[in-house]
């Protein structure tokens, strides 16, 4: 015990400022590495991310329905209509465009190849479905047509003004259109029609108080729009 | 938050028990209509699941004097003591099972659902299953679905909805017609239809024009117990309030009906 030198050496009193000083650069160092990747992940989580999560599918034949809108009378209705039970019609079957396309009308190719490949062999186009939902979502156009009176373009924007079938997003994971997310990866909402997810039906259906009868929520009851 | 267009209803039923013959079409008519999975074994019964479930039931009395009565149950719907304080429904963690104040029907949302069991637990009538696997329907079987309910997946309860899609496809031709209100007949059960003995009515348990407010009699006073002195509902004293209700002129069927000790009194409603 008695042999023992003085713990405190001068070199001692010296390292405490120069630890200081390579910790303040390693400290620069660490947050600057932080903010690399930051930005790093932000890029792979708004761009990166997104263009992965979907991938791209064409409609089997492009249609035009600026064209269509124009040569038909009744407006949406004319393809598009509920039936007499109460269902929707949907995306029409060969059937409504033969009554027209027997044989070519236009001079557009897709039109040719639309009667070669499908009519003639009369064989129904296998269309995607932009607004298809889960199959636990129960929707009625009744509903919403006749009785809350509302128009097409509310819930599915301006497709009616298109001229060709917009691309078909599909979520990789999901299996579920990219208009059911919407295009805003942050789902951010402007119009609408951005939208198809089950917080924009509730939100239109507190504000319109639609069968708000709920017991554990006091909001929408389940059963008005799940099966 | 009281919905203004139309009436509160309380979809109900009512099974005649004199009249049932335990043949079980209304299990098979349900597990058609709801898409019922079922497994290659069907032996352990603990493990299926059957929305509605035809029970047997005995006076337990030796021959000649053995008697045997059959039970359909569905889910029985409870009310409870007050609005949708059901077993099930005030337990749920998820709201994955819910009271709709508009229609009495007892939802169940199976993408909601994360399969803990407490309602299953909770559930006096065993109305109640879980899907331990995942459905796997045998050969072309999967075209034959149907599309207006929608399948379950490994991991979620399932139990009877009412058909309650048959009201939903209901309402969308009321729509059309320009109606609010259904027809008694419009909105009827597949096990109601299937019923070769026309041993169960169903209907809305408010409305006095409908046959099962006429031959229930529901006293509003009593949470709806029945007025008509052959009718009984399950396990009444518990209070659940239920929406399920049962017709029987036998004595030992109707306190079987409430699970009476033989040192106990008569059933509650007598």
């Amino acid at each position: 015990m008695s042999h023992s030198s003085d713990p405190v050496s001068p070199e001692g009193n010296e390292s405490p400022a120069a630890t200081s000083d390579t910790e303040s650069k390693d400290g620069a160092v660490i947050i600057l590495f932080f903010i690399i990747g930051l930005a790093a992940s932000m890029v792979v989580g708004w761009v990166v991310f997104p263009t992965l999560l979907y991938s791209k599918k064409y409609q089997p034949v492009s249609f035009n329905h600026t064209l269509h809108v124009k040569e038909v009378e009744n407006g949406c209705q004319s393809c598009h209509f509920l039936r007499k039970d109460g269902t929707f019609s949907g995306i029409p079957t060969l059937n409504s465009c033969k009554s027209c396309h027997e044989s070519v009308q236009g001079e557009t190719e897709e039109e040719a190849r639309f009667v070669s490949q499908y009519v003639d062999r009369n064989r129904e186009v296998p269309w995607l479905i932009y607004s298809r939902q889960p199959d636990c979502v129960f929707f009625s156009h009744a509903a919403h047509i006749v009785t809350a009176k509302m128009d097409c373009v509310t819930c599915h924007g301006h497709i009616g003004e298109s001229d060709r079938s917009p691309v078909y997003e599909v979520n990789r994971i999901t299996g579920y259109s990219r208009n059911i997310w919407g295009k805003s990866i942050a789902g951010i909402k402007h119009n609408s029609w951005d939208r198809m997810k089950m917080d924009d039906c509730s939100a239109c259906h507190v504000r319109e108080n639609v069968r708000q009868t709920s017991v554990q929520t006091e909001k929408g009851g389940c059963f008005v729009c799940h099966k | 938050m009281k919905h203004v267009d139309s009436k509160a209803k309380k979809y109900g039923m009512v099974i005649d028990l004199d009249k049932c013959t335990g043949c079980g079409t209304c299990m098979v008519a349900c597990m058609a209509e709801n898409n019922v999975p079922f497994k290659k074994d069907e032996t352990d019964k603990r493990l299926s699941i059957t929305w509605m479930r035809v029970f047997k039931l005995t006076n337990g009395k030796p021959y000649p004097d053995n008697e045997i009565c059959y039970l359909p149950r569905p889910c029985q719907h409870c009310e409870g003591q007050h609005t949708g304080h059901s077993p099930c429904v005030s337990v749920c963690p998820a709201t994955a099972t819910d009271y709709d104040s508009e229609t009495g029907i007892v939802s169940q949302i199976y993408t909601r659902c994360f399969g803990c069991r407490y309602c299953m637990g909770a559930c006096p009538y065993h109305a109640r299953y879980f899907n331990w696997w995942d459905p796997v329907w045998p050969g072309e079987m999967e075209k034959y679905l149907n599309p207006d309910v929608s399948p379950r997946m490994r991991g979620v309860v399932e139990k009877c909805s009412f058909c309650y899609h048959r009201a939903q496809l209901a309402m969308e031709k009321a729509h059309v017609e320009g109606r609010k209100e259904l027809k008694e007949k419009e909105y009827q059960t597949a096990c109601t239809q299937a019923c070769p003995a026309g041993a169960i009515v169903f209907g809305d348990l408010n409305n006095p024009e409908h046959e099962v407010h006429q031959v229930a009699q529901p006293d509003p006073h009593h949470h709806g117990r029945p007025k008509n002195p052959n009718a009984f509902r399950l396990l009444e004293r518990l209070g659940t309030n239920t929406k399920v209700y049962y017709l029987s002129s036998r004595e030992w069927v109707r306190r079987a009906g409430d699970n009476y000790l033989d040192s106990e009194g008569s059933a509650s409603h007598e």
